[in-house]
């Protein structure tokens, strides 16, 4: 193992990963911005509330590893389950 | 079209291929197993639409090779899968797996060409003997016990196949593969829901899914990029031909697209968490053949094509995480990107493509079937697949990547795997791009059913963007808050339990009381045999001591022709 693997990199250092959480705020706040610009086509009526498809993405994704993570409390087994 | 070459059967040149890769090694059997699916797509190209042969079989029509535009779609994906999985297992010299490997992507070459539903069935079975040995070909107990609950499940889906089949011919008098349908009367429709089952079970409808999560993960790193490109899309394209319009799909769609990805959340294998993603794009592509119009229809075939190119990449990196660190359970990999950063950069295209992120293939067909549910009034259905596309974003789009190449690093020191392997991923990468960024001309031109559509517009971009986007916000407002689920060395139950664990619980029992007692019976009636030839044999005279022992031979058979006599009279007298 040389040096040259070990030495701190781009993603080890926490500032950076700030600058990329930044970013992707940044795009997070416009794409919602651009919702109120943009003329979009409605196809079903859910889609009249402004960031629909924000609020739902993210609703939604929260409640699935939510559930998820509560999943685990009854259908956890160790990993070696089948083999004993 | 190329009409020079002469007609030979599809799945003739890839057979041909797995037959040379016998006998052949070495640089000679690379080339040729190289050569074999350009070949074969080769073939395709000048196959003209119609039906080659008809075969006069106990009265019906046999027609083993049938070609329209939605069997030479799979064609071409068929043979394009089998030429990347060949240059992603170049470094083997296991011969099993190239042999296995060729002869499982000729069986799905001839299963969507069959004209007829006895030619489907035997190469249904061929699909299942021959890809077997892929998981087989890990050679670990683990694989074994696997590939046989794998083999067993299928083999049933091919009896149900054949049970179905038979009663469908005999009640329409027709042995062809067309559309079938459910709701018919009396006994045609057992028939039609044999098959429809046997269907199921390789498509991997919920509680019939197990073999698929179960299997996959144990094969070699090699053979899961086969297993992934070939069964389920062959049942894809089944329900697309027998079945198309069924309602009853769109609800058994949508729970496959929703259900694992509740699982692939918690799972630790990251081989597993594809597969169970791989479930929930197969979801995608029923609920499209379920709602059965055109669009839904171009939109299920489209989704199954680019899947089996970006599950194959996503796939394929795994299989190289696996194949250069030994390891592939989430708790123990991380900060990969360092020293396998091409792969790194290879899967991000992979899971940006199966998120359907704009520009990326599985956009352009993900949004056909989005598009056709919203058109047919499928409102739960819409929102429900919504919910799914978000969810194979977190999972599959962001998961994979994140715990195998960055997360907390894990101090694993490796290489970037073999260049062939390289060579697989770049190709399936460039696909991806190349088909999400021109549509038109590749996947769209392909598709058999006529229908005008542009996924492009500012609605579709802008919502997609959204929605994905705001799915990562989540990730990482849950990991920043620490509600994330660790990485844990676990074992999730799922209906396997049913046949895995609660049928042994009481079958073992059962079987061993049954064991039991038939040894029981043996021991004694050995030990009373013993009695009645130890009672019969007079060891101080050594002779038997019945009475027809103790006579000369001569005796006996004056006793037995004075019966013989005495019978004769009494008969004469009758």
């Amino acid at each position: 193992m040389s040096d040259e693997q070990n030495k701190p990199d781009f993603f080890d250092k926490p500032e950076n990963i700030d600058k990329i959480l930044k970013v992707f705020y940044l795009i997070c706040t416009l794409l919602v911005v651009a919702d109120f610009i943009v003329h979009r086509h409605i196809y079903h009526d859910w889609e009249n509330i402004p960031a629909f498809y924000a609020i739902y993405g993210f609703i939604g994704c929260v409640l699935l590893v939510l559930i998820a993570k509560a999943m685990r409390k009854v259908l956890m087994r160790g990993d070696d389950y089948y083999d004993k | 079209m190329i009409s020079s070459l002469p007609f030979l059967p599809p799945f003739l040149p890839l057979l041909l291929g797995s037959i040379a890769a016998i006998f052949l090694r070495g640089h000679l059997r690379s080339v040729v197993m190289l050569l074999t699916p350009v070949w074969g797509a080769l073939q395709l190209a000048s196959l003209e639409p119609g039906i080659y042969w008809t075969i006069e079989f106990l009265g019906y029509h046999l027609e083993p090779v049938r070609a329209d535009k939605l069997s030479m779609m799979f064609g071409y994906l068929f043979h394009l899968a089998a030429f990347i999985a060949v240059v992603y297992a170049l470094h083997l010299k296991d011969t099993v797996q190239h042999v296995a490997g060729l002869s499982y992507a000729a069986s799905a070459v001839g299963a969507v060409f069959a004209g007829d539903l006895l030619t489907l069935f035997v190469f249904w079975e061929l699909l299942a003997l021959t890809s077997v040995f892929l998981i087989w070909a890990r050679r670990t107990d683990r694989a074994y016990r696997s590939g046989m609950r794998y083999i067993i499940i299928k083999v049933l889906s091919g009896v149900l196949l054949l049970a179905g089949a038979t009663i469908f011919v005999k009640q329409t008098g027709s042995a062809r593969f067309a559309e079938i349908g459910l709701g018919h009367d009396g006994i045609l429709n057992l028939g039609t829901w044999l098959i429809f089952l046997a269907f199921g079970i390789k498509c991997a409808f919920p509680f019939m899914h197990n073999w698929l999560t179960d299997a996959y993960p144990e094969a070699t790193p090699t053979g899961t990029i086969f297993l992934a490109s070939f069964t389920t899309k062959v049942a894809v394209y089944a329900l697309a031909r027998g079945f198309p319009g069924e309602e009853l799909l769109v609800w058994i769609g949508v729970t496959m697209a929703c259900f694992p990805i509740f699982y692939a959340v918690i799972e630790n294998d990251l081989r597993r968490v594809l597969a169970y993603s791989m479930i929930n794009q197969v979801g995608f592509m029923v609920v499209g053949v379920g709602i059965g119009t055109s669009l839904a229809l171009n939109g299920a075939v489209a989704h199954a094509f680019n899947d089996v190119i970006f599950k194959g990449l996503l796939m394929m990196t795994m299989g190289a995480v696996l194949h250069m660190t030994g390891r592939i359970n989430g708790s123990e990999l991380g900060g990969l990107y360092k020293t396998m950063p091409k792969t790194t950069i290879l899967c991000i295209v992979g899971a940006a493509s199966i998120s359907a992120f704009p520009l990326f293939s599985g956009f352009v067909s993900k949004s056909m079937i989005m598009s056709a549910a919203v058109a047919e009034g499928y409102d739960i259905v819409w929102l429900a697949l919504l919910f799914a596309a978000a969810g194979v974003f977190h999972h599959a789009g962001i998961k994979i990547p994140y715990f195998a190449f960055f997360a907390h690093d894990s101090g694993i020191r490796t290489t970037e795997p073999p260049k062939n392997m390289l060579t697989a991923m770049a190709i399936a990468a460039l696909l991806c791009i190349v088909i999400g960024t021109f549509p038109a001309q590749t996947v769209y031109a392909l598709l058999p059913w006529e229908v005008d559509y542009q996924p492009y517009d500012v609605t579709h971009v802008l919502t997609q963007l959204q929605l994905l986007f705001f799915s990562a916000l989540a990730f990482v407002w849950l990991n920043l808050k620490n509600l994330y689920p660790p990485e844990l060395p676990s074992t999730n139950l799922d209906s396997d339990w049913f046949y895995r664990k609660l049928a042994p619980g009481f079958m073992v029992p059962i079987y061993y009381s049954i064991t039991e007692a038939m040894n029981r019976l043996e021991r004694l009636s050995k030990v009373g045999v013993r009695r009645l030839i130890n009672s019969s044999y007079d060891n101080e005279k050594e002779q038997p001591k019945g009475y027809f022992a103790r006579l000369w031979p001569i005796e006996t058979m004056v006793f037995w022709v004075a019966l013989l006599l005495a019978g004769i009279l009494i008969l004469y007298y009758i």
